[in-house]
């Protein structure tokens, strides 16, 4: 474990002396997309903290949410250049987006999860491939089956610091995503309603027997979770600037390897994960001397193996080891 | 002590009688393709070329053995799977090293039938090549279940669906690591032997011999999950299934037996793998995706878990539905309403629902045994909907 540390520390610094400038633009870009799976990544936190359940189809709930903003945004509301007005669009169809994908997430544990909540394991999980599917499928008659390009509203324009390029775009995912989980981490931490669903995660029958509905908070728990996907699927389509039905298995994987590696369960384990796994995916494809891209999901899923078998509870996490 | 002897009679009894039906209905399809049909008038020979070509009910023979060797992890075991794929691509791909002229550094023949002219690289003779195959992916059903048969069964199936992501993927960038050109990369690698049994050899046409080959592959894998789930280790692995905690009181050690399942299913994969790339003539790795694995989970779902004879019905639905199926419903309902609908678009769609309603409405299965039938609808203690039932009673 040390020695794959002590290897990793070694390519950066090695890294880091051949080219300092790429290497701080490098991590910028990684900060950025750790963003975007930290925002990922609460979902899956969230639902598996509450009903123990790895909700396959978060991934490809991101996805909708990003097909739908494209579809509101930039086909409805014809948004397809850098403008004052274009940006406060882009502001209101973040509100919808978020809200679109909260009620699809309420409704899917309405539907299908709900039913599933006492069954043997392993029917929620199929269930959950299940719907993942399903969603697949709607994205895939939404945009086609080929990647979309989407013009981006946000300025394309980009502002140095002492050589590092800095653009507007990563300004941007900033400003949605650190107040989103600050807000997030506020209403589970602080609010009455956060209170009740922790209490519904340790003990639904105590909570219910304080007076929680606990179907409620369940939901409210999805809603909060479809809200963050959905606040993602934006920032990703405008900043990136492509949308595909398959975007959501590989996000979502990507995030839920964030979700464990900062400890399932735990918020702040989430958005460290999402920011660890975003800096190593871009230290991986964007350094001068690294693997290169075509390797960076073999990268996420070896860390996601070896996680397991080192610290299967993650940063912050409890161990997770089977009682035997 | 009679009633269970008689039990077990009548499931005796049953299989023979899944079994006569299963060779029959081979030797049928066998005999019909082989001297029947070259002889037959012109409309015959389409509709079954169209409805039932021996390439496609030869795949489904593949994805029995596949769906078979996933219905030990899943269906005896209980450990879900979302990464089998793999297995079925590392199968294909020890096809592709043993037996074709790929690893051209070498010039090895054993009992081997190079095709004339290409005579470089290793040649094996196919059932050492089966052999391999599925001891090759019983070592990395070892390597991945390890370590995280430990964990909870969750983690098991995240770790297996990055598994099913890393080697596919490995195999399309294996064409140039550090120079070392492993798997051809996106190309795959063609033009395998053929397979030499008994100085008979079955060429690239003489589908019917190699529809009867693979066929006897299945058979020989639901010979073998049958006697597997009756035995000492079956038994053990229903236990886990049904109760982990109930299972290590009685004595059931449970990291040893899951283990065992881990390793005993990836062998399906890999004979399934080799069986599959000996079929098309080659391995190629943009085939090996997310979906297959979805698919070969809905065969085990559909069929019913645990139940031998109902994966295999399973599989034999599904896979002819996915490979011919969905297209040609979609020509007879295209040309009776007139409509243009495309119905191999709507596959996501069906698996996914399917997977939905199968686990909401019908767990156990189309054809389920009446044990899993019996676990898979018992509610918890704690139930809740009871329970906040009762409290709405109470509170009016």
């Amino acid at each position: 474990m040390f020695l794959i540390i002590a290897v990793a520390v070694y390519w950066l610094v090695l890294n880091l002396f051949k080219d300092p400038v790429q290497f701080a633009s490098v991590t910028v870009n990684g900060l950025t997309n750790g963003m975007l799976y930290a925002l990922i990544a609460l979902g899956y936190t969230l639902v598996y903290g509450i009903i123990e359940l790895i909700n396959f189809a978060h991934g490809d709930l991101f996805m909708l949410g990003s097909v739908f903003s494209f579809a509101i945004l930039t086909q409805a509301l014809g948004a397809t250049e850098p403008s004052a007005k274009n940006f406060v669009l882009l502001l209101l169809v973040l509100l919808l987006t978020m809200l679109f994908c909260a009620i699809l997430n309420v409704t899917i544990e309405r539907l299908a999860y709900r039913r599933l909540r006492n069954a043997p394991r392993l029917a929620p999980l199929i269930t959950a491939v299940g719907m993942s599917f399903v969603l697949q499928w709607i994205g895939l008659k939404w945009v086609g089956s080929v990647p979309v390009n989407v013009p981006t509203v946000l300025p394309t324009t980009s502002f140095g610091i002492g050589g590092v390029e800095l653009s507007f775009k990563a300004v941007a995912i900033f400003t949605v995503t650190v107040p989103l989980l600050i807000v997030l981490t506020f209403i589970v931490n602080k609010t009455r309603r956060g209170r009740a669903m922790r209490a519904t995660a340790q003990d639904k029958d105590a909570s219910r027997l304080m007076g929680i509905d606990v179907n409620k908070t369940i939901s409210f728990t999805f809603a909060i979770a479809g809200a963050a996907a959905g606040a993602a699927g934006i920032m990703y389509a405008q900043t990136i600037g492509t949308v595909a039905y398959n975007l959501g298995f590989q996000l979502g994987l990507i995030a839920f390897t964030s979700a464990v590696l900062g400890g399932v369960g735990n918020l702040y384990g989430a958005v460290i994960g999402g920011i660890i796994i975003g800096l190593i995916q871009s230290y991986n494809d964007g350094l001068p001397i690294g693997p290169g891209q075509r390797w960076s999901q073999t990268m996420v899923f070896a860390i996601l193996i070896l996680l397991m078998v080192y610290r299967p509870g993650g940063l912050l996490g409890e161990t997770a080891q089977e009682k035997v | 002590m009679s009633n269970t002897s008689a039990a077990a009679h009548h499931a005796a009894s049953n299989n023979r009688k899944w079994a006569i039906g299963f060779t029959s209905i081979v030797l049928v399809i066998f005999v019909l393709n082989k001297f029947i049909l070259p002889t037959a008038p012109r409309q015959v020979v389409e509709f079954f070329n169209a409805w039932f070509s021996l390439t496609s009910l030869a795949e489904i023979m593949v994805w029995i053995l596949m769906a078979l060797g996933l219905n030990v992890i899943v269906g005896y075991a209980g450990l879900l799977d979302l990464g089998y794929v793999a297995f079925w691509a590392l199968g294909g791909y020890v096809a592709g090293w043993l037996m074709s002229p790929f690893l051209s550094n070498f010039q090895i023949s054993f009992f081997g039938n190079p095709r004339p002219g290409l005579e470089q690289g290793i040649h094996l003779n196919f059932f050492m090549v089966l052999i391999f195959g599925g001891v090759f992916t019983a070592l990395w059903g070892i390597i991945i279940g390890g370590p995280t048969l430990r964990l909870k069964s969750d983690y098991l199936a995240l770790v297996t669906l990055g598994f099913g992501e890393i080697i596919p993927q490995f195999m399309v960038n294996g064409g140039d690591i550090a120079g070392l050109n492993l798997t051809n990369g996106s190309q795959g690698i063609g033009g395998l032997d053929d397979i030499k049994f008994a100085g008979y050899t079955i060429g690239t046409f003489s589908l019917p011999e190699k529809f009867l080959m693979i066929s006897m592959l299945a058979g020989a894998m639901i010979f073998f999950s049958i006697r597997l789930r009756d035995g000492r280790l079956g038994r053990a692995w229903l236990a886990i299934r049904e109760d982990e905690l109930a299972a290590s009181m009685m004595g059931v050690p449970l990291w040893r037996t899951k283990f065992a399942s881990y390793a005993i299913g990836a062998v399906g994969g890999g004979i399934g793998g080799v069986a599959f790339a000996t079929l098309v003539g080659g391995v190629y790795a943009d085939r090996f995706n997310f979906v297959i694995s979805i698919i070969i989970l809905s065969m085990v779902v559909l069929g019913g878990m645990g139940n031998v004879w109902g994966v295999v019905v399973g599989a034999t639905v599904l896979a002819w539905v996915n490979s011919v199926g969905l297209v040609q419903f979609g020509v007879v309902v295209n040309n009776a309403l007139g409509t243009n609908i495309n119905f191999p678009s709507y596959q996501f769609l069906l698996f996914g629902l399917l997977l939905v309603l199968m686990m909401l409405f019908r767990r156990e299965g189309f054809i389920p045994e009446a044990r899993i039938r019996m676990v898979m609808n018992e509610e918890k203690l704690e139930d809740e909907e009871k329970v906040s039932d009762e409290t709405k009673i109470a509170g009016h």
